[in-house]
């Protein structure tokens, strides 16, 4: 058996029993289990290939060619070719630009929602009985002053140029900002032979005595061997700066030079290429814009649909797994995609052997292990959150800064959608991906409260740019053509 | 800013700003421009300054580029083909003159 791989939209099927959006670990989970469980399945990512970020470009890769990425990286192929090897259709390349849940909820043949998807040049709108979002994490932003000039990039990024097209940073790279991550990368690019000039470690050493009360719990995981074997080999090779308080990118026209304060001194270092992260935040414009309830995690610091124990949204049929529900890293979203195409499959009315619901439980809770001491040892310092400097471009798409958002906070705006409207911080191409976790911060700090009580940005279908054309040349549906000539479609001219 | 681990055992040529280029088949426009040695994509719409990708996986729409005549495609999430025309953009998109009736 072989996943049919569809290449245009006129191939997509009219209905599915589940869509599963996203192909990362949960999405490759969810899918293959519940195409083995008899489902009719589509799957559809914007990636050549399966795997998400984490396992990106897994199925292209051999450790041969790239042994620095290690054995973690690798043990995603398995779960690619099981993917692969499943009775399912599969969209790579596709987008996925709006998802509404059916309004008349059981229409009598269970559809639950309608989807618009771009797939190679042509858009449509498919319906299926359960939707799996699984759109997994992006970056936690970091709005520094320079973050905007090329030669800037996320760890991330540089991790992904690295497994998916085998390159590095040439000439001097600085990482900078804190979390896991940082370091992985550190030890991935020595091992490729690139030339970190620093790693500035942000960590803010205020977080030690909160983080303590999760370190046995820490201790116990796989994450602190990996971790420190990570830390003295990046501590051996690279000048280690800690407590960074301030940062700041200079550069004419590029990326030139990284001034950065720990404490009371100032210091700089030349760069060609300056990578930052500060942690990632599960990305959910398609469940916002879906309708999803969202809520605020204190401690990952980022908003999260609302779900329950199987990810169950607040939507019914609409389901969320792995890192785009709450951050909790590879092997946790596999787990929750099988769980979540178990609870999905049941809301349809398919058999699930619920007998094998305890050990998913129990794997889940297993590799939650840790995850509270990296969430609460990583949170960024407030100055990394809601950036004290005015002139930081805090919406790179219409070049918004934190000043001027603090002005329109004071001002009396009732929240981040009227600020919005005020100066068009988050309207452009990202959607507010680049800035809504900055915008609600600086909003909570200037009021004194907490994110949660100022929320977030309404978002609104298409989640991503699809061209006029392609929405055009799209069937009209019945109603569609009614509400436009006034007649139903089969009454003729 | 970057380079390649290992030279393309199967390239491809396209264009970037009229100028010939090579990368490897099936990967993403943005990173075959990096290991070209280009970190500038675009101008930004509002102030006009250089911009360049800055998350690689179709977040951040900072790589937006022009490939063959469609504006706004992004850079990490195109695949880069024989014989791409692409172009970098400049500023915000002037509207069509003329049809401004």
């Amino acid at each position: 058996m072989t996943a049919r791989i569809l290449s245009d939209a006129g191939s997509i099927a009219a209905t599915y029993d589940l869509a599963v959006i996203g192909a990362g670990p949960a999405g490759l989970a969810a899918a293959a289990e519940a195409s083995r469980l008899g489902a009719r399945v589509l799957a559809i990512d914007e990636n050549a290939a399966p795997g998400g970020q984490i396992y990106r470009s897994v199925t292209r890769n051999s450790p041969r060619d790239l042994p620095v990425l290690g054995q973690d990286y690798w043990n995603g192929q398995a779960l690619a070719d099981s993917f692969l090897t499943s009775d399912l259709d599969y969209a790579p390349g596709g987008t996925v630009w709006s998802l509404e849940p059916a309004t008349a909820g059981d229409d009598g043949r269970g559809i639950r929602a309608r989807i618009g998807i771009s797939l190679n040049g042509a858009a449509c709108l498919i319906d299926a009985k359960a939707v799996i979002i699984a759109t997994g994490a992006m970056e936690r932003p970091m709005p520094v002053p320079g973050w905007t000039l090329p030669g800037v990039m996320t760890a991330g990024a540089a991790q992904i140029a690295l497994k998916s097209a085998a390159i590095v940073p040439a000439g001097r790279v600085v990482l900078a900002g804190c979390g896991p991550l940082i370091y992985l990368l550190a030890a991935q690019l020595l091992d490729a032979g690139a030339e970190i000039a620093a790693l500035l470690d942000t960590t803010d050493r205020r977080r030690y005595p909160a983080a303590v009360r999760h370190l046995p719990d820490f201790l116990r995981s796989p994450y602190f061997r990996k971790g420190l074997s990570l830390l003295l080999k990046v501590r051996r090779s690279v000048p280690v700066v800690s407590g960074i308080t301030a940062l700041r990118i200079l550069g004419d026209r590029k990326a030139e030079t990284i001034e950065f304060h720990t404490g009371h001194r100032k210091r700089t270092v030349a760069a060609d290429c300056v990578l930052l992260h500060q942690g990632i935040v599960p990305n959910i414009n398609l469940a916002s814009a879906a309708g999803c309830a969202i809520e605020w995690n204190e401690r990952q610091r980022a908003f999260q649909p609302a779900t329950d124990t199987e990810g169950g949204s607040s939507l019914p049929g609409i389901f969320v797994a792995g890192d785009g529900g709450g951050i909790g890293g590879a092997q946790h979203a596999e787990v929750c995609g099988r769980i979540a195409a178990f609870a999905a499959l049941r809301t349809i009315g398919l058999a699930v052997p619920e007998t094998a619901l305890a050990a998913l439980r129990e794997e889940r809770r297993r590799f939650a292990k840790g995850r509270a001491f990296l969430d609460t040892l990583y949170r960024p310092a407030e100055a990394f959150r809601a950036p004290p400097d005015p002139d930081t471009i805090v919406c790179r798409c219409e070049e918004v800064r934190a000043g001027t958002l603090r002005g329109i906070v004071a001002l009396g705006v009732p929240g981040p959608n009227q600020l919005k409207t005020f100066v068009r911080c988050g309207m452009g191409p990202c959607q507010g991906r680049m800035c809504a976790l900055t915008v609600s911060e600086i909003m909570a700090a200037e009021r004194g409260t907490s994110p949660a009580e100022i929320g977030t940005y309404r978002l609104r279908a298409p989640v991503k740019p699809l061209r006029l054309s392609e929405m055009a040349a799209m069937p009209p549906s019945p109603s569609a053509v009614l509400a436009v000539t006034g007649r139903s479609p089969d009454e003729g001219p | 800013m970057f380079r390649r681990l290992r030279e393309p055992a199967d390239p491809v040529t396209f264009s970037f700003d009229d100028q010939p280029l090579r990368a490897a088949r099936g990967q993403s426009l943005a990173s075959a421009l990096l290991a070209a040695g280009v970190d500038t994509f675009r101008s930004s719409i509002v102030a006009g300054e250089p911009r360049g990708p800055y998350c690689m996986m179709g977040v951040c729409f900072e790589c937006l580029l022009t490939v063959d005549g469609v504006r706004n495609r992004q850079g990490c999430l195109v695949e880069v083909r024989d014989g791409m025309v692409v172009t970098s953009q400049h500023g915000a998109c002037a509207l069509p003159a003329g049809d401004a009736r």
